[in-house]
Parts: C-alpha cells; sequence; structure tokens
C-alpha cells in the first residue's frame, strides 16, 4: 500500500493519536478511558502508520521491539502489585503517596497508577506485534 | 514430632538414588539407618523416656498425639497419633524396613537402578508410616493411596517386563479402586459423626451405628480394606504382584501393605464393630479367604506365589479373628500378626535368597542345600516351623489363641464350629505348605541347579536370621519382645485393656488336642501330597479360568473398549461435530433449566422502548443476519464492521463510554487485521448442500432462543448489588478514582486484570510463533495425503 | 425493563447468526461466526446486569460515592476486558487459520480432520 494520502494524513493523526493515547491513559482513572482504551488508540495509530509505510519503517521508528514493550508492561503491572507483598499487604493492594508538585496542588500518585500504565503497555505492545508480524507476510 | 518421622521418608527418598551412585557399597546400610532411627525413636516414645507430645491415657492405653493445621476448613489435620495398634504396625513398617534395605544391597547389587528402588522403598515406608499413624480419616485416606502409588512403581520396578507392569496395574487398579471406597465411607463416617478424626469417632459411636448411612459407611469401608488386604474375592492381585523385586515382596507383601486392610478394619472395630453386619461379613470373608487362601497356596510350587497364596490365608485368618470379635479373638489376632510378620519375612527373604544363590524357583526341583547354606536352613527351618505352628515358637502360641478364640462353648454361636473346622483344615495345609517350603529343599540329596548354590552374602543373610531369632524370642522372653506391642494393640482395638497370655504350656486341653490334630493332619497330607495333587490338578485347573482374575480381565478389555468407542464416537476429529455436541449441550442444559425452574410472569412490551433505539437495534439484527449470509469476504467483514460499531454506540446509550471507547478501537483494528489475514485465505465457496443449511439454521436459531430466554429472565430478576454498591462507594475513599469501571480495573480487581494481560501477551507469543515458524511439514502431509487417496 | 426484549432479541440474533457461520464448512466464516458470538456474550453479561438509560458510573465531582441513577460498573469492567481478550483470540484464530491452510492446502474444516488422529 502505497497511499500518498494516507501517508500525509498517518503523518498528522499519529502524532495526536498518540497524545490522546497518553490523555486518555492518565485521565482514565476519573473520566472515561484507562490503560486499555489508550492502549487501542495508541496501537491504531502505529497500525496506521505500518500501513501506510511499511512495517519495516514503523519498526525502525518505533526502535524498542513491540515485545520488549509487552514485557517491560507486564513487569510493571506485576511489579506494582509486589510493592504490597513487600510491606506485608496481600498482593496488589493499592499503595497511595501525596506527591508534593511546588505551585501545584497535591497529585496523589499510587501504585494502581503504575499498574495502569503496565496494562497500557501490554496492550499496545500485544496490538503492535500481531498487527507488524501481519503486515510482514 | 510423629509428623516428622512420617515425613523422614518422604524427604530421604529423592536423595537416595544420589547417595547410591556416591557410595555404590554402603547406601543400602546407610538409608537402612534411618528405619532403624524411626523404630528406635517410636520405642522410645511409647515407653515415656522421650517426651514426644500430649500423651493420654485412655481406655485403650496410652496414645500420643500431635497435631498440625493442614486443610482447616475441612477439618483436616495433619492429625497424627500413636497408640498401641499403631506402634505395633509402625515397628514392623519400620523394624522390617530397615533389613530390608540391607536385604536389597545384598539382592540387587549392582543393579543399576537400585538406588531408585530405595527411592520407591522410602516412599511407601513413609506412606505406610503414615497410614498407621494418621489420626484423621482423610489424611489415612492420603497415605492409603500414597502406598497404593508407590507399590505401583515397585511391583512395576522391573518395567522392561510386560508382566510386571500389568502386574502393577493391576494392584493399583484393585487397591485404588478400594481406596475410592474408602475415601467415599470417610466423607459418609465425618458427616455422620462430624468429625474426621478417628480416634473421637469412638465417642459418636451410637449416632454412625443408628444412622441410615451405617450399611453403606461398613460396606464401602470394607471393601476398600479387603482389595488392600487381599481378601476373596479381590486376592488375585496378590499372587500377580510377585512379579515385584523379592525385597518388595518381603515387605510390602507380607509384613506392610497387605495388612493395612487389617489394619483399617481393626482400627474401626470399636467404632463399627459389634454390629452385626460388620461382624458376620467379617467374619465369613476371611475364612473363606483363608481356606481359598491355603487351598491354592498349596498347589504351588514356584516359591514366590506359594508364599503370597500362604500370605493371602494368613490375611483370611486375621480378618476372620477380627469379625469374631472377642477379646480372645482380638488378643489371637493381634499375636499372630506379629508371629505372621516374623515367618513370612523371613520365609520371603529365604526365597529370595535361594532363588539368588540357585537360580531357581520351583520348590520341586531344590533338594539337599543344607550343606551348602547351612545358616539360611536353620533360619529358614525355624521360620517354616514356626508358620506350621510347632513349639516353641510364636507361631504355636498365635494358633493355640486362635484356636482358644474359636473353639465352640457355650457363649460362641453355631458357626463357631464351621469356623474352627475351617481353621484346622487351612492349618493342616499350611503345614504341608511350610514344610515343602522351609524344609525339604534343605534335606535329602543335592540337586543339581542352574547355579552352584552357596551361603548368601551376609547382608541377605541377616533379615531372615533376626526375624527367624524373633519368632523364637517372642516366646522365651515374651515381655521383652511380644507383649509390649501386642498388649496395648489388642488394648486400643478392644478399647479395654487387654493381656494376651503368651505361654506356651497351658495343660492338655482342646486347643492344645487340636493342634494336635493339625500337626498330625499336616504331616498325613505331606506324605500323600504328590497323589493328591495329580488327581485334584486336572479339575482345580479348570476351576481357575472361572476365577476373580477373569472377572478382572473382563472388566477390564469391557472398560477399555467401552472408552475407546466412545472416544471414536465423541473425539471424531470433525470440527462441526463437536460444535453440534457442544449446542446441544447448552440448548438441553440452559433450556431445561429455564422451562423447569422460570416461568414467565409477564413478556415485557415494547411500549417504553424509543424510536431510535428500536432503529439501533433492528440495525444490528440486519447486520447479523447480513453477515449470516454474505456471499463474500469483504461484504462479510463489512457487516461484521457494522454490527461492531452499532455495539458501540448501543454502549453510548446506556451509559458504559469505556465500553464504547474500546469497541471502537478494537472493531477498527479488528476491521484491518482481518482485511490483512482474509488476504490470504481463499474468498467464500458454497459447499454445503441445502438440507445440510437447513439443519445447522435449527441447530443456530435453537441456541439463539435459548439465549433469548436467558437474556430475558435475567431482566425479570432483581440483581444484587451489592458490590455495585460497594465500589460504588469505596472507589473516592480508598482508589482516589473516580471512574468505577477503571477503579475495578486496576484496583479492587487488579489481580484478574493482572490474569488477563498475561493472555493478551501469551495470545501475542502464539501469534509470532505461528506466523515465524515456517510449516516444514505441508509438503510432507500433502504427500502423504496424495499417497493415501 | 421493556429494553430487555430487545437486547434479548439482539442477543439471539447474535448467537444463531454466529452459530450458522461456525457451522459452515468455510474456515474463514468459522472466524467471522466466532466474532459475532463475541459480541452477543459481551451483550449477555451487559443485559444480565441493569441496562438503563443513565449516566455513566464516574463519580461527579465533590462527591464521594456512586449516585443514582447510573449505570452498573461491574458489567462494564467484566465486559471491557472481553473485549480486549476476545480480540487477541480471534487474532491468534485468524493466523492459525491461515497458517493451517498454508500447510493443508485446504480451508474445508472437513478436510481438516485428517490431522486430528
Amino acid at each position: 500500500m502505497n497511499s500518498t494520502i494516507l501517508q500525509t494524513a498517518t503523518r498528522y493523526l499519529l502524532p495526536m493519536l498518540l497524545v490522546i493515547s497518553v490523555v486518555v491513559l492518565f485521565q482514565g482513572h476519573n473520566l472515561p478511558g484507562g490503560g486499555f482504551i489508550a492502549g487501542l488508540i495508541g496501537a491504531s495509530g502505529l497500525a496506521l502508520h505500518g500501513m501506510a509505510f511499511g512495517p519495516k519503517s514503523t519498526r525502525e521508528a518505533l526502535r524498542i521491539n513491540p515485545a520488549t514493550v509487552m514485557g517491560v508492561g507486564l513487569a510493571a503491572a506485576l511489579g506494582s502489585g509486589l510493592f504490597a507483598v513487600f510491606m506485608g499487604l496481600p498482593l496488589l493492594t493499592g499503595i497511595w503517596f501525596n506527591l508534593e508538585v511546588p505551585g501545584l496542588k497535591t497529585i496523589k500518585v499510587g501504585t494502581p497508577v503504575i499498574f495502569d500504565i503496565g496494562v497500557y503497555l501490554v496492550v499496545l505492545g500485544v496490538v503492535m506485534a500481531i498487527v507488524l508480524s501481519l503486515l510482514e507476510e | 514430632m510423629l509428623l516428622a518421622l512420617v515425613i523422614s521418608g518422604f524427604v530421604l527418598a529423592p536423595v537416595a538414588p544420589m547417595l547410591q551412585r556416591a557410595l555404590p557399597h554402603r547406601a543400602g546400610y546407610i538409608v537402612a539407618l534411618l528405619p532403624l532411627a524411626i523404630a528406635v525413636m517410636l520405642g522410645l516414645m511409647s515407653a515415656g523416656v522421650v517426651n514426644a507430645g500430649i500423651v493420654t491415657d485412655t481406655e485403650g492405653g496410652f496414645s500420643i498425639v500431635s497435631t498440625a493445621p493442614w486443610v482447616a476448613g475441612l477439618g483436616v489435620d495433619l492429625a497424627f497419633r500413636l497408640d498401641g495398634l499403631g506402634l505395633l504396625m509402625a515397628m514392623l513398617v519400620s523394624g522390617i524396613g530397615a533389613l530390608i534395605f540391607v536385604y536389597a544391597a545384598g539382592y540387587l547389587h549392582g543393579h543399576k537402578h537400585l538406588g531408585r528402588l530405595y527411592a520407591f522403598l522410602l516412599m511407601f515406608m513413609a506412606s505406610m508410616l503414615g497410614v498407621v499413624l494418621a489420626d484423621n480419616l482423610i489424611l489415612l485416606f492420603v497415605f492409603w493411596e500414597l502406598t497404593s502409588v508407590s507399590s505401583y512403581l515397585l511391583i512395576g520396578f522391573d518395567h522392561s517386563q510386560e508382566k510386571s507392569r500389568k502386574s502393577a496395574l493391576q494392584a493399583l487398579l484393585v487397591t485404588g479402586l478400594g481406596g475410592l471406597g474408602i475415601l467415599a465411607a470417610a466423607i459418609m463416617l465425618g458427616d455422620v459423626a462430624g468429625t474426621f478424626t478417628i480416634s473421637e469417632l469412638v465417642l459418636h459411636r451410637d449416632t454412625i451405628r443408628g444412622h441410615a448411612l451405617f450399611p453403606a459407611i461398613v460396606v464401602l469401608m470394607l471393601f476398600g480394606a479387603c482389595t488392600k488386604s487381599a481378601q476373596f474375592p479381590f486376592h488375585f492381585w496378590l499372587p500377580n504382584a510377585m512379579a515385584a523385586p523379592t525385597p518388595v515382596s518381603a515387605y510390602l507383601h507380607s509384613s506392610t501393605m497387605v495388612k493395612a486392610g487389617v489394619y483399617l478394619i481393626a482400627r474401626l472395630s470399636p467404632v463399627l464393630g459389634g454390629a452385626a453386619i460388620w461382624n458376620d461379613a467379617l467374619t465369613w470373608i476371611g475364612a473363606t479367604t483363608m481356606v481359598v487362601g491355603a487351598w491354592m497356596a498349596f498347589r504351588q510350587r514356584i516359591m514366590k506365589p506359594l508364599l503370597a497364596y500362604s500370605t493371602v490365608s494368613a490375611l483370611g485368618t486375621l480378618v476372620m479373628a477380627l469379625g469374631v470379635g472377642t477379646t480372645k479373638a482380638v488378643e489371637a489376632a493381634m499375636v499372630f500378626l506379629l508371629a505372621h510378620a516374623f515367618y513370612k519375612g523371613t520365609l520371603f527373604m529365604a526365597a529370595g535368597a535361594i532363588d539368588h544363590e540357585t537360580g531357581e524357583k520351583d520348590v520341586s526341583k531344590l533338594s539337599g542345600l543344607r550343606g551348602s547354606m547351612p545358616i539360611l536352613f536353620i533360619a529358614t527351618a525355624a521360620a517354616a516351623l514356626s508358620m506350621a505352628g510347632l513349639p516353641p515358637f510364636v507361631g504355636f502360641v498365635a494358633k493355640e489363641l486362635m484356636l482358644k478364640g474359636l473353639i465352640p462353648d457355650a457363649t460362641r454361636g453355631t458357626g463357631s464350629a464351621a469356623l474352627t473346622t475351617m481353621l484346622v483344615l487351612s492349618s493342616a495345609l499350611g503345614v504341608v505348605v511350610a514344610v515343602r517350603f522351609g524344609i525339604r529343599p534343605f534335606l535329602g540329596d543335592l540337586k543339581p541347579t542352574p547355579t552352584e548354590p552357596h551361603e548368601p552374602p551376609r547382608s541377605m543373610l541377616l533379615g531372615p536370621v533376626m526375624l527367624a531369632s524373633l519368632g523364637l524370642l517372642a516366646v522365651v522372653l515374651p515381655g521383652f519382645v511380644a507383649l509390649p506391642l501386642v498388649g496395648p494393640a489388642a488394648s486400643a482395638v478392644l478399647h479395654a485393656t487387654a493381656k494376651p497370655d503368651m505361654a506356651l504350656w497351658h495343660g492338655v486341653n482342646a486347643a492344645l488336642l487340636l493342634s494336635v490334630v493339625v500337626i498330625v493332619a499336616g504331616a498325613a497330607l505331606f506324605a500323600i501330597q504328590s497323589g493328591v495333587l495329580r488327581v485334584i490338578e486336572p479339575i482345580a485347573s479348570r476351576l481357575d479360568r472361572l476365577g476373580p482374575a477373569r472377572v478382572y480381565d473382563g472388566t477390564l478389555w469391557a472398560v477399555l473398549t467401552f472408552s475407546r468407542a466412545q472416544t471414536r464416537a465423541l473425539q471424531s476429529g470433525s470440527l462441526r461435530q463437536y460444535i453440534f455436541f457442544t449446542i446441544g449441550t447448552a440448548v438441553i442444559a440452559i433450556g431445561g433449566a429455564l422451562a423447569v425452574n422460570q416461568g414467565f410472569s409477564s413478556v415485557p412490551g415494547l411500549s417504553d422502548v424509543r424510536n431510535y433505539e428500536i432503529g439501533l437495534f433492528a440495525l444490528l439484527l440486519v447486520g447479523a443476519g447480513y453477515v449470516g449470509v454474505a456471499k463474500n469476504r469483504l461484504a462479510a467483514i463489512a457487516g461484521l464492521g457494522l454490527v461492531g460499531y452499532g455495539i458501540a454506540l448501543a454502549f453510548v446509550l446506556f451509559g458504559a463510554p469505556d465500553l464504547a471507547l474500546t469497541q471502537l478501537c478494537i472493531e477498527t483494528l479488528m476491521v484491518v487485521l482481518m482485511v490483512l489475514v482474509f488476504y490470504m485465505l481463499p474468498d467464500f465457496r458454497s459447499i454445503s448442500n441445502n438440507s445440510q443449511r437447513f439443519r445447522d439454521l435449527f441447530a443456530a436459531l435453537s441456541l439463539g432462543a435459548v439465549m433469548f430466554f436467558l437474556v430475558l429472565i435475567a431482566g425479570q430478576s432483581t440483581p444484587d448489588l451489592a458490590v455495585t454498591t460497594f465500589y460504588g462507594e469505596r472507589s473516592v475513599p480508598d482508589a482516589y478514582g473516580r471512574n468505577v469501571v477503571n477503579v475495578i480495573l486496576v484496583d479492587f480487581r487488579a489481580l484478574d486484570t493482572l490474569g488477563e494481560i498475561t493472555v493478551l501477551v501469551v495470545a501475542a507469543v502464539g501469534v509470532y510463533a505461528l506466523l515465524k515458524s515456517t510449516p516444514k511439514r505441508a509438503k510432507h502431509i500433502a504427500g502423504l495425503k496424495e499417497g493415501s487417496e | 425493563m421493556n429494553l430487555q426484549l430487545l437486547l434479548a432479541i439482539l442477543v439471539g440474533g447474535l448467537f444463531a447468526a454466529g452459530i450458522y457461520l461456525i457451522l459452515r464448512r468455510s474456515i474463514v466464516k468459522l472466524i467471522i461466526g466466532l466474532a459475532l458470538i463475541s459480541h452477543g456474550a459481551n451483550l449477555l453479561i451487559f443485559a444480565s446486569g441493569r441496562v438503563v438509560r443513565a449516566s455513566a458510573p464516574l463519580v461527579a465531582e465533590g462527591q464521594t460515592s456512586l449516585r443514582p441513577p447510573h449505570a452498573d460498573p461491574l458489567p462494564q469492567a467484566l465486559i471491557l476486558t472481553a473485549i480486549v481478550i476476545s480480540f487477541g483470540v480471534l487474532a491468534f484464530m485468524m493466523v492459525l487459520v491461515s497458517r493451517a491452510y498454508r500447510a493443508l492446502g485446504t480451508d474445508d474444516t472437513d478436510e481438516l480432520r485428517e490431522t486430528d488422529s
């Protein structure tokens, strides 16, 4: 597929989709969104890139192997759960800290956020791995 | 402490093969130290020298208790209890075990899998200790099955022989089936009594006895015990189990595993005994086994089957005595159990030694061995005389006590005369067998044997000599060897203080006279045995074909045939057939449940539904139908996309924006993927004919209808909102999130999510692996297909 | 709960169409049928909670708990992961089928059975 229209559109769409995916990831705790949806949005953007420019250039642009992304995500999700274990609580108990940002209000940071980021990375990695390998066929 | 004793065997088992490799000549002796230490510990504990835990004095003598929690929710604890009966059995298991390890070191010297044999034997020993020390019915069952499994490994030790494998499987199936009976009985018993703790069952004796399930408990428990202890008609597996190496037979099949059933009967006698069904069944099963075993032993000339059948007979005697259940009979049973362990252990080890040193298994071809193996001769002869019931050996005392427990008097029923006759008959046959195996081969002129006979090595003499001497010492020094074991054991069974009289001489009485009758009859029978056998053998061997072994073979064949046919019918390899089975099951099970349990109180109308909702749903339905009948790939994919986006819209309408977003993204990706993949696949073809289409449509509509009613009924029931309410209330205070769906996913049910993303990773890895592996076999399969057509 | 009737018809229809498709001999139809069935299953879970025309299960700013009327978040959480997982499974299925087609040279499930035994 060598469509100029698709390629041009992708140039604008991909950064937008990636930004949206990150926004959706972090707003997910309070508004619709979260790791699953954000990962799918990001993966859609990258899949678009793969179709427009070919899987090879997508892999080059990504620099990181999707399998690594999956692995890091799974490790992050599991690792966020291990925090609680080290504190003597059941696996995956949410632990929260208050993060004081100077000039801004207090932000709550907790292990579920890390968990959600892990989910995001897994979904992103899985979809990318599947789509890219199929494109390479 | 008791737990540690039981577990130690399991701990050492995996180490044994390494030990054997490191020290090929000493490993057996080192391993033997463990059972020896266990025996010493048990002795010290029961003598009160070692403070071993909670000691209680009960009606049935002393008992040491040790409990650790295990599956508390089911009332199953690692509860162990050492009392008189447990001590007698555990001493036999560990004491004879120590001798067996030394014996095996000599018998299988240089065998490349000797270490493995040690490991299996240790596993078995630990399991057996667990059986006799467990104070919880479920725990007992677990160890019971472990003995079956380890005996399977031991009988099949020589796994290159088909006969070994077959015999091992037979023993496993028969005793394993019995084990299931015990599990069922144990669950019922625990349910009725409210406890699985064996020592507490006796407190609920009357409740159990009066319960409607009591007959079922007795029958199942006896089924389990009788399979394990090779009672008629389940006795056939024991002679076949002689395919095991002789150390295994000497251990499992003389004094330990086969006595597990006897142990179980004795253990439960205080609880289940006293009821006619229990006592009568045991008495007559035991008596029948006793006579059948003796008769079969009488017909054997090959050493190990001969001993196996004579063991069957002895086990029958024990079961019979426990069935009679009087103080005298139980005392006799305990003394007999000990005596039998001593002489049968000796004889099995002697059989192995003779076979090992002469290469001959047929006793009729052995003669004049006394010169070349004098020590073995003395030990074997002493054991044989004990078996024949001659003084001054413990076998004589046991037989006297047994006779005294059976001989008819005013207090006993009409059956006792019959039982006495049966005992005398089988004992006389036992005399013949004992002399034929234990004495005759050593006397007379030396006959040539496959290998030059010579005295077995010391490792193989230790066991027979020790056990044969114990058979004498038990009588000479009863207070030292026998009474501390059999007295408390009988007390534990009777739940009352018992002290067996082990004296040799009581003056002339009926039992002594019957003993003389047994000896004289046995001697006479020995003199005419070849003539008798010549006459009966043609008839008897024909009868054998009707025996229970045939029933086993037939059943096994029937089960295998059935399962093969069933597999062929259900696992045909046709995908469509599998789907039909699944649909059929779903329609019948779900539809049936809906039809039986739910009536429709009202069929909801359409009044409250808005027009755009009807429009959307109609569109979705049309889309689904269009996908169903689409004539080409692209049309189907387009229809599928329509359905997916439509469902996303429906999610928006009904307050599920997260789902709508997810569905939108997934649908987009799915369409992309389908286009990519289907590009590689052929387009739709019209293969089926109309009747097939009609059949499939019928199946599809049936399941669709069931799902339709399922949703309707789900809507009629009031959902339990406790969980939803909880999440709704705790989401902000506990998890600092306002999107409850996301909070459930990443916090409340994060473990589920973790599992789900793992599934995703597995799917991706699967895709990757499938795509990257080139199908090398493709051509090969294509070639095969051409060849076969 | 009159919406329930509409949902019931739709779920029944999706299952029927899906089953009909997986009973076809063409292996491509098998995948499409499975996709339809997973839609049906998702809606089945959705319908077994309370289906209401209400706002999303989001706790409003300034409040600490969910105020009715709101949609049930529990089935939504179940369905969300189900959607993503069914995507993963279907992707795997598709690749498996295309591999099987390449290896065996047929798209007829009746001919695929030869590898089973």
